[in-house]
C-alpha cells in the first residue's frame, strides 16, 4: 500500500533542509548568476549601500565638521593639488573646500536611507490594505480602491509636494531642518503605496479562492490568521519586484524635490541637494561639483532599477 | 440516529451585475439557485456520494456541510448540532473538529510557502494543542515517508499531495470527511491507489464519507448510498446496485447511459440531446423535462417530489 | 490515397534543462491510416502533447524535436519552419484543445473567426468562405447556424465552445486533425456528443485523427488503434481490441486493472505501486521495472524496444506461462 519504503521503527533523526540551502539550490538563484546584468547590478547596488552605510569610515574627510574644513581648499579640481595649500581631492572640492567624494558618500547615505525608508513604508501601507481589500471585500474594498484610483490620477510627485508642503507648514520653524528628512518619508511613502495596494489586491483575490485557503477557514483559523500566516507569503513575490522598482524611483524622487528645494537641507545635503548646489558652478567652469553627483544618481537609480526589472522577470514563471 | 441530516437545503445566489449596470441596462436582480430543497440522511461509518454533472451544486452541497458556506434556507445537522444556528461556541467547536473536508485540486490545496508538517498539523496546531511526532505518524499511516514531512508541496506528484490533503484531514480525529472530488485530477493508476487508501482509513477509523464525484463508475465502487443531483435538486437516491441495475430517474438512465464504458469497443448509441439549461431561468416543473424521453403535460407544470420506489427515492411523475 | 496520412519515425524531443537534457518523447514511431482514430493513452506527462505539439511545431522553447522523422501524406514536416509550417497548419492538420477559450478568440465573432481561417488555407471569395462557415457550423451540429455565426465565444456553452473549435478545426478539410484532450473539460452527456462528433466526421470525411487523452472509456469507444505512452516511450500498441481487451505490457495491464468497473463491484481495485518516474530521474533500463511485478535482472539494464508495428515494448510480454510467472 506503501510506494515509498518506510524507514525503520526506531525513532530516525530527520533534518530538514534549511531554507538557506533551498534558496542556493533554487532556480532563481541560478538564473541568477547565469544572467550577467543582474550580477553587476546587484554588485554595484550593494557597494553603494555598504560604502552609505559605512561612509564615516571610508569618508576621507568629514564634510560637516566646520572645523576640519579649510576654505583656502575651495574649488579644488579633481585630483590637481590645490594651488594654496598643495591637498589633492579625488574628485575635487566644493566652494566651502568640502570634499566632493565625501559629500557624496553623505549624500548617498541620506538618499538611500530617505528611499528605502519610504518605500517601505508604502510596502507596509500598501500590503495591509491591498490584503484587507483583497480579503475582505464589500465596502472596506470600494473605499481602499477609490481611494486609490483617484490618488493614481495625480503624478506621484505632485501629490509628495503637496504632503511635505502641507507637513511643513504644521511643523514648527525650529524643528523643520530636523522634521524634514522624516516629512520627505512620509510624502514620498504616501504618493507610492497605490500599486503595492493594487497588485497585494489582485493576487489576494486570486489567493483567497484557492482551496488550501478555504482549509484554512474549515478548521476554524481566524481572517488575520489567515491574511497574515497563508495569503501574504504567496503574494511576496510581486511586491518584492515593485519594491525594489520603487526604490529606484524613490530615490529619484527624493532628488527631484531636494533639486527643487523642498527636500533634505542644506546641512544634511542628499545628493538631489548636492546636484542643485553643483548646478550653480555649471558655468562658472566648477563641472565637477554638478557632474560626479549626478553620475552617481544616476547610477544607483539606474543599477536598482536593472535589478527591478530582472527581478521581475525571474519571478514570472510564465517568461522562463 | 444519523451522523448527518440535511433538510429543505436551499443555497440561493445573487449573481446580479452591479447596481449601476442594472439601472442602465434595466435590469432587474438575477438569481441562481445553486440547491434546492435537497433532503437527505447519512449514516455513521457509511459513504454517501453525490454524483452530477458540473453545476449540479455538488460543491455547493459540500461546503454548506463543513460550514464554509452558510444555507439560505434548510439546515444541516451534525450529531443533532446545526452549524449555522447554534449559539454554543464549544459546541461548534466540538463539531467542527469532527468534519475535514478533501478537496478536488490537489495542486491548490497545499500552501505552496509551508512545509508539509506544518500543513499537516495545522488543524490541531492552530487549537493550540501539541503536535511533535504527529505529522510522521500521520505521513506513514498515508503511505508517505517520515522523511517528507521536511519538504515542501512542490516536490510531490498529484497523488502524493492528496495523500498529503488526506493526512491533514484525519489530524483532527474527525467524523466525517468531506470529499470534493478527490480523484478527478489523478490518473486512473493514481486514482486506485487514493480509493483504496480512502477505504482502508475508512475501516480504520471508522470514519463517515460525503463523497462528491461525478464519474459514476467511481461512485459505484465507492458508495453505499448514491444521490444523483440535476440543477441543484437531488433526482434520485438508491443504494448504488439498485441505483446501476435498474435506474428509476430518465436522467440518471442518460448518464449511465453516456458514461464511456471500457468494454464496449467503438460502440455506437445516440448520444444524449440537449444540454444542462441555464440555472438562472431554470425550466418549470420538473427540471429535466426539456431533454427527457418521456415528458408528459404534468412534468412542465409541476414539480415532482421525491417519492419511494422499489428501495430507491426518485422524483419522477413517469417512473414506475 | 494509400499509405498512412501521418507518419510518424522514431520522433524524439528534447527539453535542455540545468539538470541536463530530457526527453519527455523519446524515439516514438506509429502511421495513423485514413478515416483511423488513433488513440493516444498514458499518465499525466508521459509526452502525450509534447507528441502531439511536436507534430505541428507547437513546441514552446526549449523543447524542441531532436530526431526522427514526421511525414504528412507523403510530405516530411519536421523540419519545415516558420510560414511553410504555418500554411501546412490549418490546411493539412486541426488541432482541438482541451479548453475550447483559448483556441478561440474572445473578442471576434466566431463567423469572421472560421471565415478569416477558411480564406486563409482555401482559394474562395469571402461570400463562399461564409457558406462553408456556416456549413462546417451544421456539420457539427450546432443548432440555427445561420444567426449563430454572428455570436461571440462567451455566448455559447462549454459543449458548444468545443464543438465550434472542431469547426474551426475542420473548415479548411484537413488530413489530420490532434484532438489533445477534447473532452476532459466537459460533462459525460457533452463528452459523448463530442465524441460521437469526432467518430462521424472521420467516418464520413476519412480524416485520420489522432485523440490524446488519460480516459480508457474515451479510448475503447472512440478509437481504432491505441498507443500507450510511458515516460515518453510507447510501451504498448495495437488494435484497441486487442490493447485494451488482452494487454501485452504489464503497463497497460495494471492500468486496466485499477479502473473501476461496474463488474468489478467493491472488491479492492488493483493498483500499480508508486508513480511514474521524474524525466531527470528515469531508471536504467525499462522506465517502468521498478514498478512492474514481472521484472527480471535483464529489465533493469537493458531498454525493451517495440517491434515493428503492433506489439507491446516488454521483454516478458503477457500472457504468461507458468513459469515466467
Ligand atoms: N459563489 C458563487 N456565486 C455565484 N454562483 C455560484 C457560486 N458558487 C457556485 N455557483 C453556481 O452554483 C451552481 C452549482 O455550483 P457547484 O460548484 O456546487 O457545482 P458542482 O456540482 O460542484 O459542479 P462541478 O462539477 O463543476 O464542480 C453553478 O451553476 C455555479 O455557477
Ligand atoms: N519546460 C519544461 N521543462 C522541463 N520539463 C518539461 C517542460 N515542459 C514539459 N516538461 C515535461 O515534459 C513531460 C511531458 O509533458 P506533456 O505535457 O507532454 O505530458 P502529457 O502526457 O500531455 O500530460 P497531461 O496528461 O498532464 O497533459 C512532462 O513530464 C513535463 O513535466
Ligand atoms: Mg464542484
Ligand atoms: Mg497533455
Amino acid at each position: 500500500m506503501t510506494d515509498t519504503p518506510l524507514p525503520p521503527d526506531a525513532p530516525i533523526e530527520v533534518k530538514d533542509p534549511s531554507r538557506l540551502r533551498l534558496a542556493l539550490d533554487s532556480d532563481f538563484f541560478y538564473t541568477f548568476k547565469r544572467s550577467p546584468v543582474a550580477v553587476v547590478s546587484f554588485s554595484v547596488v550593494s557597494i553603494m549601500v555598504l560604502a552609505a552605510v559605512f561612509a564615516p569610515w571610508i569618508a576621507p574627510h568629514d564634510p560637516f565638521n566646520p572645523g576640519s574644513l579649510n576654505l583656502m581648499n575651495g574649488f579644488s579640481a579633481p585630483m590637481e593639488p590645490n594651488a594654496f595649500t598643495g591637498d589633492i581631492f579625488w574628485l575635487g572640492t566644493d566652494d566651502q573646500g568640502r570634499d566632493v567624494f565625501s559629500t557624496i558618500l553623505y549624500g548617498m547615505r541620506i538618499s538611500l536611507f530617505v528611499g528605502a525608508a519610504a518605500v517601505a513604508f508604502a510596502m507596509v501601507l500598501g500590503v495591509t490594505l491591498g490584503l484587507l481589500a483583497g480579503y475582505v471585500g464589500g465596502w472596506t474594498e470600494t473605499i481602499i480602491m477609490r481611494i486609490a484610483d483617484v490618488q493614481l490620477t495625480f503624478p506621484a510627485i505632485l501629490v509628495a509636494m503637496l504632503i511635505f508642503g502641507v507637513a511643513k507648514g504644521i511643523t514648527p520653524v525650529e524643528y523643520r531642518d530636523q522634521m524634514a528628512i522624516w516629512v520627505l518619508i512620509l510624502a514620498i511613502g504616501l504618493s507610492d503605496w497605490v500599486q503595492f495596494a493594487r497588485v497585494v489586491r489582485g493576487a489576494t483575490l486570486v489567493e483567497k479562492n484557492k482551496e488550501y485557503v478555504q482549509a484554512a477557514r474549515l478548521i476554524g483559523r481566524t481572517s488575520p490568521a489567515i491574511m497574515l500566516r497563508h495569503i501574504l507569503p504567496n503574494v511576496l513575490s510581486p511586491v518584492l519586484v515593485i519594491a525594489t522598482i520603487s526604490l529606484a524611483l524613490a530615490i529619484i524622487a527624493e532628488a527631484t524635490l531636494s533639486f527643487l528645494g523642498v527636500g533634505a537641507p542644506p546641512t544634511q545635503p542628499s545628493l538631489g541637494t548636492l546636484i542643485r548646489i553643483g548646478q550653480g558652478f555649471l558655468f562658472s567652469g566648477e563641472w565637477w561639483i554638478l557632474l560626479f553627483p549626478a553620475v552617481t544618481l544616476l547610477t544607483l537609480a539606474l543599477s536598482v532599477n536593472l535589478l527591478g526589472d530582472w527581478l521581475r522577470d525571474a519571478l514570472n514563471p510564465r517568461l522562463r | 440516529m444519523p451522523l448527518v441530516s440535511v433538510k429543505n437545503l436551499t443555497r440561493i445566489f445573487d449573481v446580479s451585475k452591479p447596481w449601476l449596470n442594472r439601472v442602465i441596462e434595466r435590469r432587474k436582480k438575477a438569481f441562481l439557485t445553486a440547491v434546492n430543497d435537497v433532503s437527505f440522511e447519512i449514516e455513521e461509518r457509511s459513504v454517501y456520494a453525490l454524483v452530477g454533472e458540473s453545476g449540479s451544486g455538488k460543491s455547493t452541497i459540500g461546503k454548506m456541510l463543513v460550514g464554509l458556506l452558510q444555507p439560505s434556507s434548510g439546515s444541516v445537522e451534525i450529531r443533532g448540532v446545526d452549524l449555522a444556528r447554534e449559539t454554543d461556541a464549544a459546541k461548534i467547536d466540538g463539531v467542527r473538529a469532527d468534519i475535514q473536508m478533501i478537496f478536488q485540486d490537489p495542486f491548490a490545496s497545499l500552501n505552496p510557502r509551508w512545509r508539509v508538517r506544518d500543513i499537516i498539523v495545522e488543524p490541531v496546531a492552530s487549537r493550540g494543542k501539541d503536535t511533535t511526532g504527529m505529522a510522521e505518524k500521520l505521513l506513514e499511516q498515508v503511505g508517505l515517508s517520515v522523511r517528507d514531512a521536511g519538504k515542501f508541496p512542490h516536490e510531490f506528484s498529484g497523488g502524493q499531495r492528496q495523500r498529503i490533503c488526506i493526512a491533514r484531514a484525519l489530524a483532527s480525529e474527525p467524523k466525517l470527511i468531506v470529499c470534493d472530488e478527490p480523484t478527478s485530477a489523478l490518473d486512473v493508476s493514481v486514482q486506485a491507489q487514493v480509493l483504496n487508501l480512502m477505504s482502508d482509513l475508512r475501516d480504520e477509523f471508522g470514519l463517515t464519507y460525503l463523497f462528491i464525484s461525478h464519474d459514476l463508475t467511481v461512485v459505484q465502487h465507492m458508495a453505499d448510498k448514491v444521490g444523483v443531483l440535476y440543477l441543484g435538486m437531488l433526482v434520485e437516491e438508491a443504494a448504488p446496485d439498485e441505483l446501476f441495475d435498474d435506474p428509476k430517474h430518465p436522467y440518471t438512465q442518460m448518464l449511465l447511459d453516456a458514461a464511456p464504458k471500457l468494454g464496449d469497443y467503438g460502440r455506437d448509441v445516440p448520444p444524449p440531446v440537449g444540454e444542462i439549461p441555464d440555472p438562472i431561468n431554470p425550466p418549470t416543473g420538473c427540471p429535466y423535462h426539456p431533454r427527457c424521453p418521456l415528458v408528459q403535460d404534468v412534468c412542465r407544470r409541476d414539480r415532482p417530489v421525491l417519492r419511494k420506489l422499489r428501495g430507491a427515492r426518485v422524483a419522477c411523475h413517469m417512473a414506475e | 490515397m494509400t499509405g498512412p496520412i501521418l507518419s510518424i519515425r522514431n520522433l524524439t524531443v528534447e527539453i535542455p534543462t540545468r539538470h541536463g537534457i530530457l526527453r519527455p518523447v523519446d524515439g516514438i514511431s506509429y502511421d495513423i491510416g485514413r478515416g483511423e482514430i488513433l488513440g493516444i493513452v498514458g499518465e499525466s506527462g508521459a509526452g502525450k502533447s509534447m507528441a502531439g505539439n511536436a507534430v505541428i511545431d507547437l513546441l514552446s522553447p526549449p523543447a524542441h524535436i531532436a530526431g526522427g522523422e514526421i511525414w504528412v501524406n507523403g510530405t516530411r514536416i519536421d523540419q519545415l519552419k516558420g510560414d511553410a509550417m504555418r500554411r501546412l497548419r490549418g490546411k493539412e492538420i486541426g488541432m482541438v484543445f482541451q479548453d475550447p477559450l483559448t483556441s478561440l478568440n474572445p473578442l471576434l465573432r466566431i463567423g469572421d473567426q472560421l471565415t478569416e481561417t477558411i480564406l486563409a488555407h482555401l482559394p474562395l471569395s469571402r461570400a463562399q468562405a461564409k457558406d462553408r462557415a456556416i456549413k462546417a457550423l451544421d456539420e457539427v451540429g450546432i443548432p440555427g447556424a445561420t444567426e449563430r455565426i454572428n455570436s461571440y465565444p462567451h455566448e455559447f456553452s462549454g459543449g458548444m465552445r468545443q464543438r465550434v473549435v472542431i469547426a474551426l478545426a475542420l473548415c479548411a478539410e484537413p488530413s489530420l486533425i490532434i484532438a489533445d484532450e477534447p473532452t476532459t473539460a466537459l460533462d459525460v452527456s457533452v463528452q459523448a456528443q463530442i465524441i460521437a462528433l469526432l467518430k462521424a466526421l472521420c467516418r464520413n470525411r476519412g480524416t485520420a485523427v489522432m485523440l490524446i487523452t488519460h480516459d480508457m472509456g474515451v479510448i475503447a469507444e472512440a478509437a481504432d488503434r491505441v498507443a500507450v505512452m510511458y515516460a515518453g516511450k510507447l510501451a504498448e500498441l495495437g488494435a484497441v481490441r486487442d490493447v485494451l481487451g488482452a494487454p501485452r505490457h504489464p503497463y497497460t495491464d495494471g492500468l486496466m486493472g485499477s479502473t473501476p468497473l461496474a463488474s468489478r463491484g467493491k472488491a479492492r481495485l488493483h493498483q500499480i505501486p508508486g508513480a511514474m518516474p521524474a524525466l531527470d530521474n528515469l531508471p536504467q533500463g525499462c522506465a517502468f521495472h521498478p514498478r512492474c511485478p514481472y521484472a527480471q535482472s535483464i529489465c533493469k539494464t537493458q531498454m525493451p524496444t517495440l517491434a515493428d508495428g503492433d506489439g507491446a515494448a516488454c521483454f516478458f510480454p503477457l500472457p504468461h506461462t507458468a513459469e515466467v510467472a
